[in-house]
């Protein structure tokens, strides 16, 4: 026992090691302390630009004063024949009361709402839309009207996200098991260029702990910009005017 | 019953739809970022300042070397060619030309500056979002001038978190098992250096074998193996002022020792009666407890970072599987089902994942599983590999590969790989010496 502690005790009493010091090092946040002004350059570039811009604000001839019309836009011809109606209507019968605005009683509103007129009801639909798929291919007012109702079409769709998915370089620092979704809200140009975006959950942002949020926004922000102009349809621009993409890389984080 | 007619009828009249058009955006290209290090620029008095203290031309621009060369490693980065920029250095102090880091397609840019102030060395320095134009971080940092290398590594680690969203990977260093001579009469030392290969520096002399050293999760204190008089020996080694204890001999065959997460603790195998178990002590009182009891061969314990697991390989099933078990060893359950052998399973830092090396028709592979076994993904193959180590991201392994000698026994050597969790970035890190056993340490600077 004597031996063995005589012997562990040099190695134990052992001189310390010559090791690389780690030296600390301070940190300052200057972000706040410091506003760096831009490069004369730059300024001047951004001058001009500005002026440029308040000259063909100022340049555009004033708008023409008119007498206040009250129709703005031009009436449909349907719509003008069912004004006339209407106006023919109240001179013939100024007591008549509308049956739309008709107060009625539980039981008379039962009867409103026969179920056996559901089916009809839904029929009647059935040949309207029919007919409208029958009228000429011509592209009418109303036509026009019911496109943009629609969404993109597959097509469509399946070119701006390629164009996109192209631009968006994710962060691969992210976990794939949160709830990371960056909803972006934009406002386009019928040359597809950007007017404004915005995140629809900006004040996620800003919050503490959500650290990994905002630099998938900031990437998804980088892309769009990237990417502009969006590859957006010719025609139908009051379709796709405005438009939400949903940036979620879940999937690709997960591999 | 009137309310359920005007709800069947709202949903089956052809209604128009006024909604926004909505488009998921689920896929992107995981091609590095370009991104542009400007050198940091230095007045010429500072300039000469620190040519006299550090033997160095241009600080401001080696620092920046540092950055990207550790950007590039990352694989995450594409650093530009500096020959392209438009704007010069000076921009430090003035908001850069974004139109000309866009015209040269970078999407993020880092700029700064560096001056002497009372004898120490101060960098400032700014990331730019150059496409939104705008600024994303502004940080100073005072240390003293022979510092300059991990100032290096501080801003990578900054930028690195900004633009990824996990913390970095770079102001740490490595421990690792330096070899030399021939196979059959290595000289084995324990050597550290940082993450990129720089400031090594010896801490054994080869007089013994030493084996295995771990860093502490919570510190610069490493654990290693060692033979003194062909007994083996766990060490303590305090990094920061270079003491070093034993912490006990221990009967038969001793292995990898590691840390608990609060680093209190050691977690390690050894053989007793023939019988290899699994055992911790505590490193305050000493007090050694048995975690395994079981006639199979359980060893390479490492725990998950909340502590209140193990996961350890074993042969209990016939071959050598991995298991997790609860921190005081009950609840063991195998999660590895896969062919082949698996071996030395380490939990990762973030907790997600277990890498592992697994041996399969005569091949290795470094591989990452889930903590349920699910989703197993190989990395790398070769002939000889294994020990992964986690840097403390939990995003980049570090192990070391062995080469095959000819007939006559020559041309054998041991490096030191990196490989990330894609499996793509795979980088040779560069050491003096044939390398082994490397363990990644936690970051200098939080």
């Amino acid at each position: 026992m004597i031996i063995i502690t005589a012997m562990s005790l040099p190695f134990l009493s052992k001189k310390p090691l010559d090791l690389p010091p780690i030296v600390s090092v301070e940190l300052i946040q200057i972000t706040d302390k410091t506003n760096i002004p831009f490069a004369p350059k730059a300024k001047k570039i951004i001058e001009k630009v500005k002026e440029r811009e308040k000259k063909l604000v100022s340049e555009q001839a004033p708008p023409k004063i008119t007498k206040k019309q009250k129709p703005d836009a031009v009436p449909l011809p349907d719509e003008k024949i069912d004004k006339v109606k209407k106006i023919k209507d109240d001179k013939q019968n100024p007591e008549k009361i509308d049956n739309e605005v008709k107060q009625v009683s539980e039981f008379e509103k039962k009867n409103l709402f026969d179920p056996n007129n559901i089916a009809a009801l839904i029929d009647k639909s059935k040949v309207e839309s029919t007919e409208t798929k029958n009228k000429t291919d011509k592209v009418t007012q109303d036509q026009e009207k019911n496109i943009d109702y629609k969404g993109l079409s597959l097509s469509e769709e399946d070119a701006l996200k390629a164009q996109i998915f192209g631009c968006w370089s994710i962060p691969l620092g992210l976990p794939f098991n949160e709830d990371l979704l960056v909803r972006i809200k934009l406002q386009l140009k019928p040359d597809g260029s950007i007017i404004s975006s915005e995140i629809l959950d900006h004040a996620r942002m800003n919050k503490p702990g959500q650290g990994f949020y905002k630099v998938l926004a900031e990437s998804a922000l980088r892309a769009i910009k990237l990417c502009q102009p969006l590859r957006v349809p010719s025609a139908g621009y009051e379709r796709w005017k405005d438009l939400q993409l949903n940036f979620d890389a879940r999937e690709m984080l997960e591999g | 019953m009137l309310f359920r007619y005007l709800l069947l009828l709202f949903f089956l009249l052809p209604v128009k739809s006024f909604g926004l058009i909505e488009v998921d955006i689920t896929r992107g290209n995981l091609s590095p970022l370009p991104i542009a290090i400007s050198p940091l620029s230095i007045d010429e008095q500072s300039k000469e300042s620190f040519k006299k203290i550090l033997k160095k031309e241009n600080i401001g621009s080696e620092i920046s070397l540092v950055v990207e060369n550790n950007l590039k490693q990352s694989g995450l980065f594409n650093p530009l060619d500096k020959n392209a920029f438009l704007q010069k250095p000076d921009i430090a102090n003035l908001k850069p030309r974004f139109e000309d880091w866009n015209l040269i397609k970078a999407q993020a840019l880092v700029t700064g500056k560096v001056t002497l102030v009372d004898e120490k060395l101060r960098v400032e320095f700014r990331l730019w979002d150059v496409l939104a134009g705008k600024e994303m971080m502004a940080l100073a940092f005072t240390t003293v001038p022979t510092n300059w290398r991990r100032v290096g590594h501080i801003i990578t680690d900054k930028v690195y978190k900004r633009l990824t969203g996990e913390k970095g990977y770079f102001d740490t260093r490595i421990i690792y098992v330096s070899e030399e001579g021939p196979k059959t009469n290595r000289i084995k030392k324990l050597a550290i250096m940082d993450q990129d290969g720089f400031n090594n520096k010896f801490l054994t002399l080869g007089n013994e074998l030493v084996l295995t050293p771990r860093f502490n999760p919570t510190n610069q204190m490493v654990t290693y193996l060692s033979y003194f008089r062909n007994l083996p020996r766990v060490y303590l080694l305090d990094i920061e002022t270079g003491l070093q204890e034993v912490v006990g001999d221990f009967p038969g065959m001793t292995f990898a020792p590691r840390f608990s997460p609060d680093g209190k603790k050691i977690i390690m195998s050894f053989a007793e009666g023939g019988n290899s178990d699994i055992y911790t002590m505590d490193l305050e009182n000493r007090i050694v407890e048995r975690i395994t009891n079981h006639p199979s061969i359980d060893t390479s314990p490492s725990y998950s970072p909340d502590g209140k697991y193990i996961c350890f390989n074993s042969d209990r099933s016939g071959y050598q599987q991995i298991y997790i078990m609860n921190s005081n060893g009950k609840n063991v359950k195998r999660i590895s089902f896969g062919n082949g052998l698996y071996g030395t399973p380490v939990w990762s830092p973030r907790g997600d994942l277990i890498a592992f090396t697994k041996l399969h028709k005569g091949k290795f592979y470094i591989g990452v599983m889930r903590t349920d076994g699910s989703g197993e993904r190989l990395l790398t193959e070769n002939f000889y590999q294994e020990a992964p180590s986690w840097s403390p991201n939990g995003r980049v392994l570090i192990f070391y590969r062995e080469t095959k000698t000819n007939s006559k026994g020559e041309g054998f050597s041991a490096k030191l790989w990196s490989i990330d969790l894609t499996g793509y970035n795979e980088k040779l890190v560069e050491t003096e010496t044939d390398a082994s056993d490397p363990s990644w340490s936690s970051l200098l600077t939080n």
